[in-house]
């Protein structure tokens, strides 16, 4: 993604172009006090994702306090998450200007590069393709939400990240993509990755009323 | 960018609570509701005050510590400062925010003013949670006349 930014652009403009392209040049030529502007609004930025990863632990706190099975806990941040992500995909499209694309295979590389880095400031790599291109790993090598949270033991089939697998159903389902997606490795004492497998079911086909009425 | 996903979540947290609410009994299930939301409030504000508060040094009094939460608190988490401080300086302290941040998406006025405590629960717990970590015990309420403005109550616990 590359964006035009004259000398003088428009705020938020800056921040953005710096985010999302290697041109840190730009920054460079800056006068002094739009540079420290700058700095302060990227300080500014990733300070919000702190406020949202421990609300996250709370809620995961909370479910487990309402919950007594591992799988209820699970099925509920994924629902959570579903809801979250259908409206999650509006805010995306209307940030990122992305055109639409053309495969699963674009689409996972969205996700994986624009979305996780605007949404939790990381970028996920994109592996395992199988040959029909319908089914890929998405690998998270630092996950934030794990940051300041440790799973007890006796929540030891806890997913903790699941609400991530519910964000990415419930977003791509809006774009008419019906996909599956599983939590297999949350980063914790043993794995040092979050591994989430997506799989592509069906397109959805849209207006079958339309197609109806033109009968 | 974070923030929004924070906000649908805070937005998902407040529509579990109104299900809840409904399916059970009356007031007391959804006070019990509410005061869970201001619970898990609470706690993300400890932590969070935990990470904001490393590297400055200690506050020299109660005023320093809400003049704090009003600036580099409030803007950590709000991307703005509270608009209005008000104190008696006996331990009560209003904060006034003309454009809380969990409200410009409800309503601009007088609709929904009902609903807004929900929204503003967590918050509530929010504020009371830094303070707590930070050796203030407090009670803090909101009220809302017109969104999304709005005003905290921290009253200071003589402990």
């Amino acid at each position: 993604m590359s964006r035009q930014s004259s000398k003088r652009p428009e705020k938020p403009k800056i921040v953005r172009s710096v985010l999302f392209s290697p041109c840190l040049y730009r920054v460079l030529r800056l006068q002094n006090w739009s540079r420290k502007w700058f700095l302060h609004h990227l300080r500014m930025l990733f300070r919000g994702i702190e406020l949202f990863v421990l609300t996250y632990g709370t809620v995961v706190a909370q479910l487990c306090k309402d919950y007594e099975n591992d799988e209820d806990i699970n099925k509920e941040l994924n629902k959570m998450g579903q809801n979250i992500g259908s409206r999650l995909v509006e805010d995306f499209l209307a940030r990122s200007s992305i055109t639409q694309c053309r495969n699963f295979r674009e689409t996972a590389d969205v996700i994986a590069k624009v979305a996780f880095k605007m949404y939790l400031g990381v970028t996920a790599r994109v592996t395992f393709w199988t040959l029909a291109g319908d089914d890929c790993s998405i690998f998270l090598e630092k996950n934030p939400l794990m940051d300041y949270a440790e799973v007890p033991n006796k929540h030891s089939s806890l997913l903790y990240s699941n609400m991530i697998c519910g964000i990415l159903r419930g977003a791509l389902k809006m774009v008419r993509l019906q996909v599956d997606v599983q939590l297999l490795q949350d980063t914790g004492k043993d794995n040092k990755i979050t591994e989430i497998r997506m799989r592509l079911l069906r397109r959805r086909k849209v207006a079958l009323a339309v197609a109806k009425q033109n009968e | 960018m974070a923030e929004v996903v924070f906000e649908l979540l805070h937005l998902e947290l407040v529509s579990r609570l109104r299900a809840g609410g409904e399916a059970g009994a009356g007031e007391p299930e959804r006070g019990k509701c509410i005061s869970t939301l201001e619970g898990m409030g609470f706690r993300a504000g400890q932590g969070l005050i935990e990470r904001f508060t490393k590297e400055s040094p200690s506050f020299k009094d109660e005023l320093d510590v809400m003049k704090f939460i009003c600036k580099e608190f409030w803007t950590n988490l709000f991307r703005k400062q509270i608009d209005n401080l008000r104190t008696n300086h006996q331990g009560t302290y209003v904060l006034q925010d003309n454009r809380f941040r969990l409200l410009t998406p409800i309503s601009n006025g007088k609709q929904y003013l009902e609903e807004a405590p929900k929204f503003l629960a967590f918050t509530c717990g929010l504020l009371r949670g830094a303070l707590s970590n930070l050796g203030i015990d407090s009670a803090v309420t909101a009220e809302v006349s017109a969104l999304p403005a709005c005003k905290f109550h921290i009253v200071i616990q003589a402990s």
